[in-house]
């Protein structure tokens, strides 16, 4: 398929995501449906549909042991080998996961030394090329913040995480001077960060043409919801201000399993309610599994100790193979000619047969 | 003439491309590229499934009527067989960043030899038959239907993958696109549409222990061969003896050493060494039932690669053997370390492997019992053992190519290297992102070393051969050292094309141009038969 | 002003061009990665059109680096006769350049240049594509001798020895 009409269908698809709450609540005012039956609906798909994935994968067994080696084996004590990229034991293969999952090691690898023939002797010059690892990190670690702010409407009280975090989040803004006028509250650097992470990855898979070349709807379909996401947020923080006093009665009920829809909720914030309905249901059918499925890969979580502890393979079954009596069978006369031992004699074998 | 372009379209160069997307561009094989087409005669010796004639430049495959059956049945097994497979169809974001790692990329510009494309062909049928998304959608959920030009696209793009997992390592998820190769290449094979190149060694290794299909004798009358050029060579006549009951090491090593130059110097080397220590105490023999350390078997399916590995332990126990020793190879050493036990064991007829000369326990062996000879051999030099002149290779400027399988599949980076140092003057690396476990691949491995294929294997060994130029411009490196057989088989083609003033050894080679003997005579050349440095006149 | 001097004033746009003509040969998804990749090992084929393009620039401009042609020339064409090449586009892209010629002097002004500046020029263009086909020529042949040999020295020296043993049979090898 054509990547425009890729880009084109997930994009329409983003708009539909965003005019359903849009009309159900400004021409509708659906506000039951779009308060409390879609986000328990979406919080059902997701909390199930990743346990039936990952019970999905889980089912099938790990024949083998085949961890890729970014290092150093285990070998004799006076070889220095590389414990994190080329885990020994368990404790080797958790730093290995905790590196993969929280800095993203493999994606890291790309960066290189590059050699760069000078008049004066081979310079080495360090190739910092990895826009592509800077941007996934920027992105999952706004999202994961954003999400941890975000428990500012969650809970009651307010955990004091939240409180750090956000001014954390605030801290590198703080002095400068809001664009919009006053009323504006300081402006969180995750939120700029996120969308502008998103928006590289955006780009960038329509601009490198390899990486269109490889890319599908569903890939550009959960940027432009997280873009939206972001962006509706940015909207209700800085801009088109929402009663935060019902949205935070309408989640904590929602929680608490008493919900109810205060009144006085603006529309956008059911846009971005729903944006993320969508989103979290849309996790377990789609390439966004890739949280969880990273924990079970095989070439990364097992620890390379092949030879030392013997791995079992549960549907291992026996297979036919050209024996040594056959082949002796075969080739007796050739063997006992080359002065080869022979388990039998040609003259046993006459009186067998 | 159908074929020679009108003179209006020569060079024409179509700078308004259309921007289609790859399901939309059909596949076309092309001669040069492609590998015949497996004799039906060594797929039934096998019992392979839908044997039948057929070649992969005709039109119709000549497929079973229920083909479609076989490769969604074979697709569901595997899914449910292997974890690995199932979630490498599930998990890819599609980020690209595997995009230019893959050597058969590089060297064409293909864009479907970019591995996540090469695991795209595959996963866009699984979404049509395994999602709800891909039934629901179809093509705008990335699914397709599975056709015989589907299939004709997989079986192209899965002969031009060696398994060398070099995309593995940059991959974020860590998926390994072998695996995905492998699972295909099971489907193709249970189809009949095995490659000759593949079938042909398989069927040899399963009825006759070697890939070849060296009969005993002739092997042993080759081995005798290289005993009679050693004793030439040091005037020191070695005997090695063949499936000794009772000796204490069973060593296994790839064919290809007993026939193939360079590798029938590595196996001099090996001859050599063995000889050295035997007076030290090691107690050695070779096997011609277990004679092949290659495994073809791994390139066709996970069974066939048991059914041929299986005869190692077989003849270890049959031998009564304490532990196995085994040769400079790759893909046998992907096998060895990682599937081996697993398929054939436990090997509790074994012992724990230690060297009998230098009493060192191989503690990361003490399962499998199988220890690399590169291994066994920096154990004795750590330990002093061997009377090294590295003088005598002061004619050989070397570099060394990290096979992918010994790299990637064991981590065994280091243990070569120091071997090299202490038997050779002049060593320098290549480039640091084309070596250790960023290595490039020969172009040749996973059963692609044919003939009809030569393009493929020049453009795939580009990466690889332009990272040895460098070293040879820069250094005036004049030999590349690696451990693996079928890099000893195809690297003198790749660099006789790149790099023509480049030559190829094994380590063992090396080593044994090195090693002095007690009371040897003086020796004026290497195991070649070239004079040594300083001999030239003699 | 003669040809040789526009060329050598337009040089770097020109090079930049035919460049881009050179990489237009390959398949648009690639496209962005053999120009963009700048590290010589991680992407050999875009870098030898970057460095050797220049050298046949020179040459072709004023005659300078004759020696050095044959070796950027195998060097570039070494790989297209590997690559999914016609013959004709293995070549071709040489001759690319005398349109960028033409293009580059109309732009400039519709600059018609005196038949035998233009001769020395498209001369010398010629010769580079001529000796880009013996070498293209020679790289096939290479390839088939690669194929023969490679039979010769795995089976020969069995084959080889078995006869001059003679002892059991040993199966032709027909894969």
């Amino acid at each position: 398929m054509n990547f425009l009409v890729s880009i084109a269908v997930s994009f329409v698809a983003f708009i539909i995501v965003v005019l359903i709450p849009l009309i159900g609540i400004g021409a509708f005012g659906m506000y039951t449906f779009f308060g409390i039956v879609v986000p328990y609906a979406a919080m059902a798909t997701f909390f199930l549909g990743v346990i039936i994935r990952v019970i999905g994968w889980a089912r099938s067994p790990v024949p083998f042991r085949i961890p890729t080696t970014a290092g150093q084996e285990e070998s004799f004590p006076w070889i220095k080998t590389d414990p994190i990229d080329n885990p020994k034991d368990t404790k080797g293969v958790i730093m290995r996961m905790l590196l993969e999952v929280l800095c993203f090691r493999s994606l890291f690898r790309n960066v290189r030394l590059e050699y760069r023939d000078a008049d004066d002797g081979t310079r080495i010059t360090f190739e910092w090329e990895k826009w592509l690892w800077i941007a996934a990190i920027i992105f999952h670690y706004s999202f994961l913040v954003i999400f941890l702010r975000h428990f500012r409407f969650f809970t009651e009280p307010i955990p004091g995480f939240v409180h750090v975090l956000e001014k954390l989040d605030g801290f590198l803004q703080m002095g400068v001077v809001p664009v919009i006028g006053f009323g504006v509250p300081g402006v969180y650097i995750t939120d700029m960060l996120l969308v502008a992470a998103v928006t590289y990855l955006l780009v960038r898979r329509i601009y490198i043409s390899q990486v269109r070349y490889v890319s599908l709807s569903q890939d550009y379909f959960p940027l432009f919801l997280i873009l939206g996401l972001g962006i509706t947020g940015i909207l209700m923080r800085y801009f088109i201000r929402v009663d935060i006093t019902s949205v935070k009665e309408l989640v904590l009920g929602l929680f608490k399993f008493s919900p109810t829809v205060p009144d006085g909720i603006g529309v956008m914030f059911f846009i971005h309610l729903f944006i993320v309905c969508v989103l979290i249901s849309y996790i377990p059918f789609s390439k966004l599994m890739h949280m969880g499925g990273i924990f079970l890969s095989p070439t990364r979580n097992l620890a390379n100790n092949n030879r030392k502890v013997r791995h079992v393979n549960p549907w291992n079954y026996p297979v036919k193979v050209h024996t040594y009596e056959e082949y002796e069978d075969e080739f007796r006369d050739l063997l006992i000619e080359a002065g080869i031992p022979v388990e039998k004699q040609p003259d046993e074998k006459v009186e067998q047969s | 003439m159908a074929d020679t372009p009108k003179p209006e379209e020569l060079t024409k160069i179509d700078h308004t491309a259309p921007l289609k997307g790859w399901m939309d561009t059909p596949v076309e094989l092309k001669p040069g590229i492609y590998c015949h087409a497996a004799s039906p005669k060594d797929l039934e010796a096998v019992d392979t499934p839908n044997v039948h004639e057929w070649r992969p430049g005709d039109e119709d495959w000549n497929l079973p009527d229920n083909w479609k059956n076989v490769v969604e049945d074979g697709f569901k097994l595997r899914l449910d067989r292997f974890r690995s497979f199932k979630l490498f169809m599930d998990i890819c974001v599609r980020c690209g960043a595997c995009a230019d790692k893959c050597h058969f990329f590089i060297g064409s510009g293909d864009p479907k030899n970019m591995p996540v494309l090469r695991a795209e062909l595959f996963r866009s049928v699984y979404r049509k038959k395994f999602t709800t998304g891909g039934k629901l959608f179809g093509r705008l959920a990335g699914a397709r239907d599975l056709t015989e030009d589907v299939l004709k696209e997989w079986w192209y793009y899965l002969y031009q993958c060696t398994e060398c997992r070099r995309c593995s390592l940059f991959c974020p998820y860590g998926i390994d696109t072998a695996e995905i190769t492998i699972m295909g290449r099971e489907l193709t094979n249970d189809l009949g549409l095995n490659i000759g190149w593949v079938a042909g060694p398989v069927a040899n290794c399963y009825l006759k222990s070697n890939h070849i299909g060296l009969l005993p004798n002739v092997i042993k009358d080759n081995i005798e061969f290289f005993v009679d050029d050693i004793e030439d060579i040091t005037g020191i006549r070695m005997d090695p003896d063949f499936n000794r009951k009772g000796a204490e090491i069973l060593f296994v090593t790839p064919s290809g050493d007993y026939f193939a130059d360079p590798g029938t110097y590595t196996c001099m080397g090996y001859l050599m060494l063995f000889h050295y220590l035997k007076a030290q105490g090691l107690d050695i023999t070779w096997s011609t039932y277990a004679a092949e350390g290659g495994n073809f078997g791994f390139f066709t399916s996970h069974e066939m690669a048991k059914r041929l590995n299986a005869k190692i332990y077989a003849e270890a126990k049959r031998l009564g053997v304490k532990w196995i020793l085994g040769g400079e190879c790759g893909h046998m050493w992907r096998v060895v370390h990682q599937y081996m036990d697993t398929f054939n064991g436990p090997a509790d007829f074994l012992e724990e492997p230690v060297s009998p000369i230098t009493g060192t326990k191989f503690e990361n062996a003490k399962s499998t019992k199988m220890v690399h000879i590169v291994e066994f051999t920096a154990d004795l030099i750590k330990n002093n053992k061997l009377k090294l002149d590295p003088s005598r290779n002061d004619n050989v400027i070397l570099t060394y190519h990290d096979s992918c399988n010994p790299a990637r599949g064991m981590g065994f980076l280091e243990e070569p290297r120091y071997v090299i140092k202490n038997v050779c003057n002049n060593f320098y690396e290549m480039p640091s992102n084309t070596i250790r476990e960023q290595t490039f691949c020969c172009g040749s491995g996973a059963g692609l070393n044919a003939g009809e294929n030569m393009e493929l294997r020049m453009r795939g060994g580009l990466p690889r051969a332009n990272a040895v130029r460098y070293v040879h411009e820069k250094y005036g490196v004049n030999m590349m050292a690696c451990i693996c057989a079928i890099d000893r088989a195809a690297f003198p083609t790749l660099m006789e094309y790149w790099v023509p003033e480049v030559d190829i050894t094994g380590i063992h080679e090396l080593v044994a141009n090195a090693l002095v003997f007690e009371g040897e005579k003086k020796r004026t050349t290497d195991l070649r038969g070239e004079p040594l440095p300083g001999m030239e006149d003699e | 002003m003669d040809l040789k001097d526009f060329l050598q004033e337009k040089r770097s746009g020109i090079i930049k061009q035919w460049r881009k003509a050179v990489i237009e040969t390959y398949p648009s998804e690639t496209q962005n990665f053999l120009r963009k990749e700048k590290d010589q090992f991680a992407n050999p084929v875009g870098l030898i059109i970057e460095n050797e393009i220049e050298k046949l620039y020179d040459f072709i401009v004023d005659g300078t680096g004759e020696d050095q042609i044959p070796l950027s020339l195998d060097k570039m064409i070494r790989v297209r006769a590997v690559q999914d090449f016609t013959p004709s586009d293995a070549v071709g892209f040489l001759f690319k350049l005398k349109d960028i010629i033409k293009i580059q002097s109309k732009k400039a002004g519709n600059i018609t240049w005196p038949i035998e500046y233009v001769d020395g020029v498209f001369e010398r263009i010629d010769k580079v594509v001529l000796l880009a086909f013996d070498i293209y020529m020679g790289c096939r042949q290479k390839i088939n001798d690669l194929r023969v040999s490679e039979i010769k020295n795995e089976v020969g020296r069995v084959l080889e020895k078995a006869r001059l043993i003679q002892r059991g049979p040993v199966q032709k090898q027909t894969f």
